[in-house]
C-alpha cells in the first residue's frame, strides 16, 4: 500500500471501521460540495441560536460568514467540526455531510473530523510551555508521527504557507508567548495546516490584530484557498468583501442570504441583506 | 527541499499518516483519574471505619459514661474522656478568645493604617509563622514561653485576679493557660488572613462615602468595614476554632498532662488529641487501645462537625480555608 | 460639632490605631521570638558531629542527628510515592473529567481530612499496618498529603484558560493527550508548588510518627525497621531530663525550620514567575 492510499484509508474511511482502502471513499467523492448542510439546528440548553439552518460550501473557496452580533455565526462555523461536542448543554440537529459522509453519525469519531476540519480562533492561542517549533508540530508528534525529518519538513511547510517561516527561522527554539500578536496568530494557522487538513475554519481571525497584520492575514488566506477549503467568519464586511468567493449572511439564527460575494455586496435580493451590508444596522 | 515545499504552493507528493485516536486511552486515563479521586472518598470512609472499630471495644463496654466520666486508669481497665474534653473546648476556646481580638487589630492595620512599605512584610512573616511546624512551637512554647509565664505573668494574674476561679492558684507553668496560648499564637495566621481578606472585600467607596462625611479613620472603619464585615469575621473565628481543636504536638508539650478538670486555668490538664499523644508508648492491645482510639473518633467527629459547621455559615470556600488550602 | 468633641472623636481614633499597630506587633512578634531563640540555642550546635553522628546512649553528651535528617528525608520520599501520584491523578479527574456530585464529594471528604488532627493518621494506620516502620510512617504521611495535593491541583488545573484546550480539541488529538501533555504542562509549575508545600507541611509532622516510625536511635537498615524523623526526635528530646538533648532538640528544630521556611520561600520565589505563563 503506498503512502497515499493509506493515509485516503486513515482519513476518509468510516472511523468505525478499520482502514480498508478498497472501500474507502476517496476524498471529494460527492466533489463539487464540501460541505452540505440541510436544516441545521442548534440548542443551547433551552434557547435556540440557529433555525433552520441550510447551505453548500465549495470546495477550495473562501466562504465567508457575516452578521450582526449574536447573529449565531461561531455557532454555525462550530457545528461544522462537532466543537459543540465539549459544551454539554449545547444540542445539535440537522445534517450536516462533509465529502458525502454524515459529520453526526453515530459511528463517526469526531476526533478524526477534526482532523480534516481545523480551526482558527479569534484570540491566538499557542501553547505557552512551547517554542515556536514545538507549537506547530503538536498536532504531528501528539498524533503519532514520529520521524523527525518528516515533522521538520511539514513544519517548514506549515510556516511558510502561513508567511511566518522568513520571521521565525531564525528562532524556532523561543518560546511562542515571544511573538507578536499577529505573529501568534499566523502561528496558530501554521498549527492548523500542519496536519493537513482539507478545510480550515476561521473564527474572525484577524478581529484582535493592527491593520497591517489583519493585511497579511488576507493575504495568506488568498493564497491558502488554492490548497484548502476555507471558511471565515468576520464582523468586518469589507473583509469579507476582499477575500471571499461566497457569503453567507446570517441574522438572529437564521440564514437570509447565500450567494456569490459580489452579488451579495452589490445587488443583495434580501432586504435585510441589503440593509446589513450597506450600514443601516449592524 | 523540493520547489514544492519552498514555495508551499502545491502539495506534495508525499502524505502523512496520522495515529487512529485511541478510544481506549481516552476510556482508561478517564478510569484511572476517576479511581484516584475515589481514593479520597476511601480514604475518608478507611478512617472513620479504621476508628470505628479500633472504639468498638470501649464503646460497647462504657457507652455514654464514655463522656461522663473522669477516670483514666489503665491498670484497672477503666476509661473515661471527661477531662479532655473538658481541656479541649477550654483550651480552644481561651485561645480563641485570645488570638481573635489581637487578629482583628491587625487585620485592621494591615488594611486600613498600614503603610505600604509595611504592608507586604508584615503579611508574608504572618505567612511564615502559619508554616512552623507544631513541634517546634511546643519546644519553644515547654522551655521559653512557659518558663517566663510562670515567672512573671502567671504569679501576678493570680495576685491580683486571684479571687477569680479561673485564675485561682497553685500556678502549674505548665498547663491549660499555656495550652491557650500557644493555639492562640498557632491560630493567629488565619483568623488574620481570612479576616483581611473580608475587609478587603469591602469596596473602597463604601469607605470614601463614610471620609465625605467628616468621619475619623476609626470611625470609618468602625461604619463602612467592621459593620459588614461581621459574618465574616465569625467566620474566620470559626475557621480559627476548627484548627484550634486539632492542635496536637504544641499544646501535648505545654499542657502539663493531667487527667483531670479544673475551674482554673492554672491548672494541668490534657485534650483529646494530647491524651492520645502522651500515651503512644503505651499502647499494649485491649481495653487501653480501644479507648484510645475511641478519643482519635471523637477528635475526627469534632472536624466533621466543625466543617460542617463552616460550610453553612461561610460556604464551601470556608470549608477549604478550614482545611488550609 | 464643637470643637473639644471633635477633638475627643480624634484621640479616639489615634488611639484605636495605636491598639492596632500593637496588635500587628503582638502577632509579628512570636516569629521573630522563635527563630531568634532558634537561632541563639540551636545554631552553636550545627557541627558537622551535629549532622554526621547518631545519638549517643541515654545520658551521655555529643553525637548528632544524623539518622533522623536522612530518616525524615526518607519519610517525605516515601510519602510523595503515595501522595502524588493519587493527588495529582485526583486532581486531574476533579478538574478535567469530575461531575458536579463527584466532585462535591471528593472535595467535601478531602476538605475534612485536611481539617483534621494529624494524630488521627497515625493511630489509623497503627491499626492497619503491623509493627513500626517506614513504610507505615511513610503511608501515614502519604495519606496526609493526598487531600492536600488533590485540592492544589484541582486548582491549579481550573487555572489553565479553556482556549488552550479548544485549540488542542480542533488539531484532532486525543483527550488524555490533551490532558497530560498540553493542560498538565501548562499548570506544571503551580501544580509542583502545591507538591513542595504538602511536603514541607508533611515534613514538620510529629502526630502521625508517633503510632507508625517510633523512633530509632541508630541507622534505619530496612524500611520495615522502626525509623527516627527529625520532628519525633525534637519531641523525644524536648520531653527528656537531659540538658545536652535539649540542646541538640533546639539544634534539630533550627534545622527543621531552615527547611521548611526554604521550601515555602522558594515556592514564593517560583510562583511570583507564574502568572505570565496563563496571562492569556
Amino acid at each position: 500500500m503506498t503512502e497515499e492510499t493509506q493515509l485516503r484509508a486513515v482519513k476518509s474511511t468510516p472511523p468505525a471501521q478499520t482502514p480498508n482502502p478498497a472501500s474507502a471513499p476517496a476524498a471529494g467523492a460527492g466533489s463539487g460540495v464540501t460541505f452540505d448542510v440541510r436544516q441545521l439546528n442548534v440548542w443551547f440548553g433551552s434557547n435556540q441560536v440557529l433555525h433552520g439552518v441550510s447551505l453548500q460550501i465549495r470546495p477550495k473557496e473562501v466562504t465567508a460568514i457575516i452578521g450582526p452580533s449574536g447573529c449565531g455565526k461561531s455557532t454555525f462555523l462550530r457545528s461544522l467540526n462537532r466543537m459543540h461536542d465539549l459544551v454539554p448543554e449545547a444540542r445539535v440537529e440537522g445534517r450536516i455531510t462533509l465529502f458525502g459522509q454524515d459529520l453526526y453519525a453515530r459511528e463517526v469519531d469526531a476526533t478524526l473530523v477534526r482532523r480534516r476540519v481545523g480551526m482558527v480562533f479569534q484570540k491566538s492561542n499557542p501553547f505557552p510551555t512551547m517554542t515556536i517549533a514545538e507549537n506547530v508540530t503538536v498536532g504531528l508528534r501528539l498524533n503519532g508521527v514520529r520521524q523527525k525529518n518528516l515533522v521538520q519538513e511539514r513544519m517548514e511547510r506549515s510556516l511558510r504557507m502561513a508567511a511566518l517561516w522568513d520571521e521565525v527561522k531564525d528562532r524556532l527554539h523561543d518560546n511562542a508567548l515571544s511573538l507578536s500578536g499577529g505573529q501568534q496568530q499566523r502561528l496558530c494557522i501554521a498549527r492548523a495546516l500542519a496536519i493537513e487538513p482539507e478545510v480550515v475554519l476561521m473564527d474572525e481571525p484577524a478581529s484582535a490584530l493592527d491593520p497591517l497584520a489583519t493585511a497579511k492575514i488576507e493575504e495568506l488566506i488568498l493564497r491558502l484557498k488554492q490548497d484548502f477549503t476555507i471558511v471565515i467568519v468576520t464582523h468586518n464586511m469589507q473583509q469579507a468583501a476582499r477575500i471571499s468567493d461566497q457569503t453567507a449572511f446570517f441574522y438572529l439564527g437564521e440564514l437570509i442570504e447565500f450567494d456569490a460575494t459580489g452579488r451579495i455586496f452589490t445587488n443583495p435580493s434580501k432586504k435585510q441583506t441589503e440593509d446589513y451590508v450597506t450600514g443601516r444596522f449592524g | 527541499m523540493n520547489s514544492a515545499a519552498v514555495s508551499g504552493k502545491t502539495r506534495p507528493p508525499t502524505r502523512i499518516v496520522l495515529a487512529p485516536p485511541s478510544k481506549t486511552g481516552d476510556k482508561a486515563f478517564r478510569l484511572l483519574t476517576w479511581l484516584m479521586a475515589l481514593m479520597v472518598l476511601l480514604l475518608l470512609a478507611l478512617v472513620g471505619w479504621t476508628l470505628c472499630k479500633g472504639s468498638a471495644l470501649s464503646v460497647t463496654k462504657f457507652g455514654w459514661n464514655f463522656f461522663g466520666h473522669s477516670n483514666w486508669d489503665p491498670v484497672n481497665g477503666d476509661f473515661g474522656a471527661l477531662p479532655f474534653i473538658f481541656g479541649t473546648f477550654v483550651s480552644s476556646f481561651v485561645g480563641l478568645l485570645i488570638a481573635l481580638p489581637l487578629s482583628l487589630g491587625t487585620a485592621v492595620y494591615l488594611t486600613e493604617l498600614a503603610p505600604g512599605w509595611v504592608r507586604q512584610p508584615a503579611i508574608s512573616m504572618i505567612e511564615m509563622l502559619a508554616a512552623i511546624p507544631s513541634v517546634v512551637f511546643g519546644l519553644w512554647g515547654m522551655r521559653v514561653l512557659v518558663p517566663w509565664l510562670q515567672d512573671g505573668p502567671y504569679p501576678l494574674l493570680e495576685k491580683y485576679l486571684g479571687f477569680l476561679p479561673i485564675f485561682r492558684g497553685p500556678i502549674s507553668g505548665r498547663c491549660m493557660l499555656s495550652a491557650a496560648i500557644i493555639i492562640a499564637i498557632m491560630i493567629l495566621p488565619i483568623i488574620t488572613s481570612i479576616t483581611r481578606e473580608v475587609f478587603r472585600a469591602v469596596p473602597d467607596s463604601q469607605r470614601e462615602a463614610a471620609f465625605a462625611l467628616g468621619a475619623t479613620r476609626w470611625e470609618v472603619t468602625r461604619m463602612a468595614v467592621l459593620r459588614y464585615s461581621i459574618r465574616g469575621i465569625f467566620g474566620a473565628a470559626m475557621l480559627g476554632l476548627g484548627r484550634a481543636l486539632g492542635e496536637t504536638m504544641a499544646v501535648t508539650m505545654v499542657v502539663g498532662n493531667a487527667d483531670k478538670i479544673s475551674a482554673s486555668l492554672f491548672s494541668a490538664g490534657n485534650t483529646l488529641a494530647s491524651k492520645m499523644a502522651n500515651e503512644y508508648a503505651e499502647t499494649t492491645a485491649g481495653i487501653h487501645l480501644s479507648a484510645l482510639f475511641e478519643l482519635g473518633l471523637m477528635v475526627l467527629l469534632v472536624t466533621v462537625v466543625t466543617n460542617i459547621l463552616a460550610r453553612l455559615l461561610i460556604g464551601a470556600m470556608g470549608a477549604r480555608k478550614l482545611a488550609g488550602t | 460639632m464643637n470643637h473639644w468633641y471633635h477633638q475627643w472623636r480624634k484621640i479616639k481614633s489615634y488611639f484605636v490605631s495605636g491598639l492596632c499597630l500593637m496588635c500587628a506587633a503582638l502577632v509579628v512578634a512570636p516569629l521573630a521570638l522563635v527563630l531568634f531563640n532558634l537561632l541563639q540555642k540551636g545554631a552553636s550546635s550545627l557541627d558537622f558531629a551535629f549532622f554526621t553522628q547518631l545519638p549517643r546512649p541515654v545520658g551521655e553528651t555529643g553525637g548528632g542527628m544524623a539518622n533522623a535528617i536522612v530518616g525524615s528525608l526518607t519519610l517525605v520520599g516515601l510519602a510523595g510515592l503515595v501522595g502524588i501520584p493519587v493527588g495529582v491523578l485526583g486532581g486531574i479527574y476533579l478538574s478535567e473529567f469530575g461531575t458536579p456530585r463527584m466532585n462535591w464529594a471528593v472535595r467535601f471528604a478531602a476538605d475534612i481530612l485536611n481539617g483534621t488532627s494529624s494524630i488521627v493518621w497515625g493511630i489509623v494506620v497503627y491499626a492497619l499496618v503491623v509493627g513500626y516502620s517506614a513504610y507505615a510512617a511513610g503511608l501515614a504521611l502519604g495519606f496526609m498529603m493526598i487531600p492536600l495535593i488533590i485540592r492544589t491541583t484541582e486548582e491549579m488545573m481550573a487555572l489553565v484558560p479553556n482556549g488552550y484546550r479548544e485549540a488542542a480539541f480542533a488539531l484532532g488529538i486525543s483527550q488524555w493527550r490533551i490532558v497530560l501533555n498540553i493542560v498538565l504542562k501548562t499548570a506544571g509549575k503551580g501544580i509542583i508548588t502545591g507538591i513542595l508545600l504538602a511536603a514541607a507541611r508533611v515534613a514538620g509532622e510529629t502526630a502521625p510518627l508517633l503510632f507508625t516510625a517510633f523512633g530509632n536511635s541508630f541507622w534505619s537498615h530496612k524500611l520495615s525497621e522502626p525509623i527516627e524523623a527529625l520532628p519525633l526526635q525534637i519531641f523525644t528530646y524536648a520531653n527528656s531530663p537531659y540538658d545536652d538533648w535539649h540542646r541538640q532538640a533546639w539544634a534539630g528544630a533550627l534545622v527543621l525550620i531552615l527547611f521548611v521556611l526554604a521550601l515555602n520561600i522558594g515556592v514564593r520565589v517560583m510562583t511570583r514567575g507564574r502568572t505570565p505563563h496563563l496571562a492569556k
